[in-house]
């Protein structure tokens, strides 16, 4: 097995979107799981990315991934036609994925990649899919092309305006809901802190909200517990309970706090990356 | 000629001539294992213990009375002729030795350092129960060792039997796996071994640290399966990437063994375990083995915290190692917290002492009743409690008792959690059919053979806490109803 990167794509800055080539995955796959990859073989770090799409004939996986640590940052240097260490998966539970009328999607940021199997398939099932796809600002808007083909209804927002409606995601999520018919069923997937505040606007309206929550890992097979967090006063696992939890009954603070128990580690790994990719000459 | 030699000539000698009696047996010192310095040991993952010289072994072995009834054996998961491969080492045959050994024994360098012989074919020992002292047994486990390390590798590739067109998955490459495939391989299956991670090797590779445990063993091993044929998959999870079912209905596998291993690790449940430095132990220890993170910044990329007071809960094996590996990462102290007395550890005795030379401290009688934070969700303390001994329980292990009001704060900013592991429940999810009991462990016969036909399961899976010989000992018959059934 290679895991080759059969084709790569930057869509901004510190986003890129790459095809691998993992054929027992693609043809596993289902809407909501993720995969654990590392860039090399022995002791490169394992993180867990949401596969984006899959194509089962050409056997790839398709994975939209921030530049973020060490990590993400030593993938996007891997050129098309080079390849990951490996990629270990599906993990995690698939969506629940019914008929059920009405669902709105909310993706900020990356959590869009995440956000568009789920999409796909709700649309697939007969449901109407209104999408709020949300980014810093115009250069971090992902995949509009695609929510655009596949929803009923979609509204772009950026912090800065310089894309869509200026605005966080929750403003035109809280219209959503106040209309006459309100929607069955939310999805929300993005920075903690957005689908913290998602929750709470659905949580007025009593809209059932599923989030993805996308933890620390190591082996994302139940075995580490570090991905751990709690939801409904009980500690769940993200790898094996998850990742896709009901919004209403996730702590996020806690959760936030665990996201950052290596902070310091990290920004030294990527110091030193970065400082090693200048001395070889990268850029 | 130093003074060993000198005895080990006198004693062969004596040996020779039909004189050496009982009583001289008993007075050969036992051998005390050469062990790196226990201060210079705490700043390095190298193995602590050394092992034996060869005048150490023979010397050893020359200890071992020969029991007609050998009762060690009985003592022994796997049935290892005992008395027989002692006999050649104190002759100093010890390729025949090792011969002996791998009749039933598949890891013997591995099984020398790690199974617990203390309770298993040493408690049995008659030279031990002669001096009232499961201590002045003979050191069955590192005279396995001493041959088992002497082996190069320079041996044949097992013999295999002729294709039998037949097909073997083994899930999980922990050491009932690697019994599992190398038995069922010899019998001329196509054999295919998967594993979850990126390297196979199971809780050899992941959770038992370098210094107890070599990697390099492990390795050694996974090659000898791979020089007969086996085919070994890594990064698959079954049940996930294939099912069981898919396994046997469409790629074709006539028999699957499920050796998945340890699973979802326990918590206290109590207040404070989701802050940040709070680990299971599993993932402890998997940071710091397989990823490495010992070696952060310099090639390795994983990060573990660098605690400056640890506290270990737990008084197993695992408990040890994490506090051991605590202790190499550089914490200044480290607590291992334990609501029995030390009497009630389940951990190795070996393990304890080494452990204890180390510098850990052990707060037995005491046990956690939360964790403390600050505003950032970072430990920085632990409350606990003060136990005496009650009655006996259950277990028969006297029960501890709480002391009310005996609560007091321990200083400490990382806490690991050692108290063991519930079943695995990714099986469970995606095998309809299969059937568990009600702490989701698979069901088997004696002879490891679950509720569907073709699929076998054995190790933690099936016990749910058990060492590395009992889940070779299940392979063993696993693979050997596998290679019937497939007849």
């Amino acid at each position: 097995m290679t895991y080759k990167i059969v084709s790569k794509k930057q869509l901004s800055e510190n986003v890129f979107q790459i095809d691998v080539e993992a054929p027992l995955v693609a043809q596993a796959r289902k809407a909501g799981q993720f995969v654990i990859v590392s860039p090399d073989t022995d002791a490169g770090e394992r993180i867990p990315l949401t596969i984006a799409g899959a194509d089962r004939k050409a056997g790839t996986i398709r994975l939209i991934f921030q530049r973020v640590g060490k990590a993400t940052a030593q993938i996007a240097d891997i050129p098309e036609g080079g390849a990951l260490g490996y990629v270990a998966g599906p993990l995690g539970r698939p969506t629940h994925i019914e008929k059920v009328g009405t669902v709105v999607c909310v993706g900020g940021g990356i959590g869009a990649a995440p956000l568009l199997p789920i999409a796909t398939a709700m649309k697939e099932a007969g449901n109407t899919v209104i999408s709020i796809i949300g980014a810093r600002n115009k250069e971090l808007m992902i995949l509009e092309q695609e929510f655009a083909a596949l929803s009923d209804e979609l509204i772009l927002v950026t912090d800065d305006g310089s894309y869509g409606r200026k605005a966080l995601v929750t403003e035109p999520l809280k219209e959503v809901c106040s209309r006459p018919v309100k929607p069955n069923l939310a999805i929300a997937i993005g920075p903690t802190i957005m689908m913290k505040f998602c929750c709470e606007v659905t949580k007025q309206f009593h809209i059932p909200t599923q989030v993805s929550l996308n933890t620390i890992m190591i082996d994302g097979t139940g075995m580490c517990g570090g991905c751990r967090v709690e939801v409904g006063g009980k500690t769940k696992f993200v790898c094996v309970d998850g990742p896709e939890f009901d919004g209403h009954q996730v702590n996020f603070d806690q959760m936030m706090r665990r996201m950052t128990a290596f902070k310091d580690l990290e920004k030294k790994a990527m110091e030193q990356y970065q400082q090693h990719r200048c001395k070889i000459g990268l850029k | 000629m130093d003074a060993q030699e000198t005895l080990l000539k006198e004693l062969l000698d004596k040996q020779a001539k039909g004189e050496l009696k009982a009583k001289d047996r008993y007075a050969i010192p036992p051998q005390q294992m050469p062990e790196q310095d226990s201060v210079a040991r705490r700043r390095t993952m190298t193995e602590v213990a050394l092992g034996y010289t060869a005048t150490q072994a023979r010397l050893e072995a020359l200890r071992c009375l020969g029991c007609a009834n050998a009762p060690c054996v009985e003592g022994c998961p796997v049935r290892i002729r005992i008395k027989d491969f002692i006999t050649e080492i104190a002759a100093g045959r010890f390729d025949k030795a090792l011969a002996i050994i791998k009749e039933n024994s598949l890891l013997p360098a591995v099984c020398g350092r790690v199974c617990p012989q203390e309770v298993q074919c040493q408690e049995r020992c008659t030279v031990g129960k002669k001096f009232k002292d499961p201590t002045m047994s003979v050191s069955i486990g590192r005279l396995e060792r001493y041959v088992a390390d002497l082996d190069k590798g320079n041996a044949e590739t097992p013999h295999i039997a002729p294709p039998t067109g037949k097909k073997v998955a083994v899930i999980g490459s922990g050491p009932g796996g690697i019994v599992v495939a190398a038995d069922t391989r010899r019998a001329g299956h196509e054999v295919t071994l998967f594993e979850a991670f990126h390297k196979p090797g199971g809780v050899m590779v992941y959770g038992i640290p370098e210094f107890r445990l070599p990697k390099t063993i492990v390795q050694k091993e996974i090659d000898v399966l791979k020089q007969m044929g086996v085919n070994i998959v890594c990064n698959f999870i079954v049940g996930r990437t294939r099912t069981i079912e898919q396994l046997m209905k469409e790629d074709g596998f006539d028999a699957v063994y499920v050796g998945v291993g340890a699973g979802l690790p326990k918590f206290m449940n109590i207040p404070g375990e989701h802050l940040v430095g709070v680990y299971s132990a599993n993932e402890y220890l998997t940071r710091a083995n397989l990823m490495k993170a010992y070696a952060f910044g310099k090639g390795a990329d994983t990060p573990i915290a660098v605690g400056k007071n640890v506290a270990v809960l737990g008084g197993g094996n695992v408990a040890m190692d994490a506090a051991r590996m605590a202790v190499r990462l550089g914490a200044e102290k480290v607590y291992l917290v334990y609501r029995r007395s030390e009497a009630e550890m389940p951990a190795r005795i070996e393990e304890v002492h080494h452990a204890k030379e180390e510098g850990v401290i052990f707060c037995t009688l005491q046990n956690p009743k939360r964790i403390l934070g600050n505003d950032a969700g970072c430990v920085v303390g632990m409350e606990c409690l003060r136990y005496e001994l009650g009655e006996p329980d259950e277990s028969g292990r006297r029960r501890p008792v709480e002391i009310k009001g005996s609560e007091f704060v321990m200083d400490v900013d990382t806490v690991i959690v050692a108290i063991g592991n519930g079943a695995n429940p990714l099986i469970q999810q995606t095998t309809p059919g299969l059937e568990f009991n009600k702490w989701g462990n698979i069901v088997v016969d004696d002879n490891c053979r679950t509720s569907m036909k073709g699929v076998y399961a054995g190790g933690d899976i099936v016990l749910g806490a058990a060492t590395v010989i009992l889940a070779m000992g299940q392979g063993r018959i696993a693979a050997e109803s596998i290679n019937q059934d497939l007849k």
